[in-house]
Formats: C-alpha cells, structure tokens, sequence
C-alpha cells in the first residue's frame, strides 16, 4: 500500500496539472492499481471534481472522460451502439463488476499496461487522447511515449463506420490476460493489434479484410514479438495469436458479408 | 483531512489520513461484516455498496467517499437474511468467510438486472472468489433466489 501526506481535489485542470509537475505527486484515478505498489507520495491529486466521469456523444465523435469507469464503458448505450458488444467483451473479463465499478479509463491507459485490454481494444479503433500540457494527440503515438508528468483528461472515439472484434485468453477466470488481441475494419483494411505479448500492445496496419484469415494469422505471427513470463512462455504466445488473429478476422469477415 | 461518510444511513464525520481505506474506516465503525481478504483488489470479499454501486472497499480511499453513502451488510439486514436462507439450505456457505461479500454483489446483481440470465449472473459475480464451495452450490442459491423474488415462492 502507497502512503501519501497530502490529499487534494483540485478545481481546475490547470491547478491539477501544476501539482503534478513535482516528481512525489501522484495521480488518483480509481487506485486500484496505485494501491498495490509501495509509493511513498507527497501530493495525491483527485481528479473527480473535474467533471471528466461522464461519456459523451456528437454527430462524429464519443468523448470519454479521463474518470469514466471500466464498467461505465460497459454497459455505455453510446459506445455500443457504435462498437458493437467489443467495449463489454473487452472489460467483462477485468477482475470482477466491483473492481470495474473503481477503475478508470484514465488510470488503465496513462499506466500503459502492457496486459491492458482496454488499450488493445482502443488501439483498434480511432482515437485520439486529450492531455492537460500536450492537448490533443493520438492514442497509437500515446501508447508509444515514455511516462511524463501530464495528465491524460479524455479518449476521443472517432464514429467512422470502424468495425472491429476482441478476443483475449487467460488462464483462468478474472486473472491477467496471457494475449489480448483486437483485429478491426474500415473500408476494407484490417488493422491488427496484439497485447500482453507481454509487451505493451502494438499494431499492425496495411492489411486487407479479404485476405485469408490463416495468411492473417501468419502475418501478425511473423509481425509482433512475444515475450516469457510467469503466465507463458513466448512460443505459445505465438501460438495463441494465429489462434485469436484467425478468430478475429473470421468473425470480421463473416460480420461484413 | 475531515470527512463525512454517511455508513447505513448515520453520517460520520472525522479527521482521516489521506491514505486510509475505506475498508479500515468501515470496520473502525464497527462493520466487520466488511472483510479483508486478497488485499489485491481481487476476492471480492471486502464489496459494499458506495452510492448505490457495488465496489471494493480495499481499493477505494476513505476520502472518496466523502458526501456519499455507503452500505455495508449490517445496512442490509432484511434482504441479507432473505437471500443468507438461500445460501444456507444449498451449502453455499461453508467457512462463511466470503459470504458478506458474496451476498452484498448479489443484492447489488438484483438491483442492477431485473431478469438476468445464466450468464450474465456468472459475469456479475466472477469478482467474488469462494475456496470452500466450488460455486455451484452458490450460483443454485442465486437462481433460487430470483425465482423466489420473481414469483414471490420459493
């Protein structure tokens, strides 16, 4: 468990954000990974007076607010009414609807996880991040960059018509994910993203939805690198992407016939 | 920093450290229905319902829960006891310890779904971990249960 001196809930972006520049603060978005670490902070910085917990929806665009939890994302009418059922086969297996209901968006993506299936899945669609110092940017080049002191306030969700599927394994129930995998189409691309390799989740764009889908396999095999840990090893991480891809591309395909 | 934590419906106000989980003021408050179980944000075992949510006390701060309500098992006495039945006739508590938990995720399950199906009982209740009953015991209890409240017989 962390320990903190100080608890502040600020007003304003900017006053959050000039708290943040010194190295002991800390972010709170739901703390449920922040309080299994031993973090000896000096400021912790409440974002829920923000007004960043809500999903909102335009003609062209889904802004989810930094605070929004895993299980608003759920069972959001907006997101799955433009997504399909992949927002609540993303978050269904996360732990349980009590630890959904604590964490955040914000704190699953600003931590970059390299297990997350939320950023998987939001790696395979459009979107773009808003940061309080950088503004906006998007998430492919978010999930690149080193940990710094901004704050990430929002995910926008372009509404462009993408469809995409989520696949991931585990070994058992509500554990972390051994791979996660999200495989999307726009206009008959396909856009392939693989995480829990057990590195962060990366993509693999240029390919087509009318390739075959054991080709696909083969190809993001080939693409991604897979790594060893306690949960597996990388040759069957390997093996569970052609497995996941394959599904994946079948389910799109039948999906756009 | 000074608090007000309204728990069952009594409001407290106190001075707390801003790492203090809500988990420990609730059983300083006497709910020891409120359990500490993985500490990991896992077992389930610690669930009460915050602003009529189901969350994990041991993953919330107490100064979260500042201005808002709180339910612990012990603010639930009638319906816990109505369901509590349930699990007892089909030995679904046998060390009892993940119980409180178990039964607060299930009147929040009831609350939140008017007819929920097979699975979509198992997706609400995968965050309650039990070591003793193998589930299936638990899950005969839960359908009992909705029938019972569905068509008012046991």
């Amino acid at each position: 468990m962390f320990t903190a001196q100080q608890y502040v809930r600020p007003a304003s972006i900017e006053e959050a954000y000039a708290l943040n520049q010194k190295i002991t603060s800390a972010i709170l978005g739901g703390g449920c990974w922040l309080r299994l670490g031993k973090r000896r902070i000096g400021t912790l910085i409440d974002l829920s007076a923000l007004g960043l917990d809500s999903i909102e929806e335009t003609e062209r665009e889904i802004t989810v607010g930094a605070m929004v939890t895993l299980r608003q994302l759920e069972t959001s009418g907006a997101l799955g009414q433009s997504f399909g059922s992949g927002f609540a086969r993303m978050t269904e297996h996360i732990v349980g609807v009590q630890f959904r209901n604590c964490a955040t968006l914000g704190g699953s993506l600003a931590a970059r996880f390299g297990f997350s299936d939320v950023l998987t899945w939001l790696l395979a669609l459009d979107c773009q991040v808003e940061l309080a110092g950088a503004g906006r940017i998007s998430l492919a080049a978010y999930a690149q960059m080193p940990h710094d002191r901004d704050i990430l306030l929002r995910l926008i969700l372009q509404k462009n018509g993408r469809k995409a599927v989520y696949e991931s394994f585990r070994n058992t129930q509500t554990d972390l994910p051994v791979l996660t995998c999200a495989v999307s189409t726009l206009d008959g691309d396909l856009r392939i993203v693989l995480g829990a390799r057990p590195s962060r989740a990366a993509a693999l764009d240029g390919l087509s939805l009318s390739i075959d889908a054991d080709a696909a396999a083969k190809a993001a095999q080939a693409h991604f690198s897979f790594g060893t840990n306690m949960r597996a090893s990388a040759d069957y991480r390997r093996h569970l992407a052609g497995v996941l891809v394959r599904r994946a591309v079948t389910q799109l395909q039948e999906a756009e016939q | 920093m000074k608090i007000t934590v309204t728990i069952n419906g009594q409001a407290y106000t106190e001075e707390v450290s801003p790492d203090l989980l809500l988990l420990d003021f609730l059983r300083a408050h006497g709910c020891y229905s409120v359990k500490r179980g993985c500490d990991t944000s896992n077992c389930g075992l610690c669930t009460v319902h915050l602003e009529g949510k189901p969350v994990l006390s041991c993953s919330v701060l107490a100064v979260r829960a500042d201005k808002k309500h709180v339910i612990t098992l012990e603010g639930l006495q009638t319906e816990a006891a109505e369901f509590g039945a349930f699990l007892a006739d089909e030995g679904g508590e046998q060390c009892g310890f993940c119980s409180p938990g178990f039964i607060m995720n299930v009147l929040a399950m009831v609350r939140e779904l008017e007819h929920p199906t097979e699975a979509e009982i198992q997706a609400y209740l995968a965050g309650n971990l039990c070591r003793c009953t193998g589930y299936q015991s638990q899950l005969r209890a839960v359908r009992k249960y909705l029938a019972w409240k569905q068509e008012g017989t046991p």
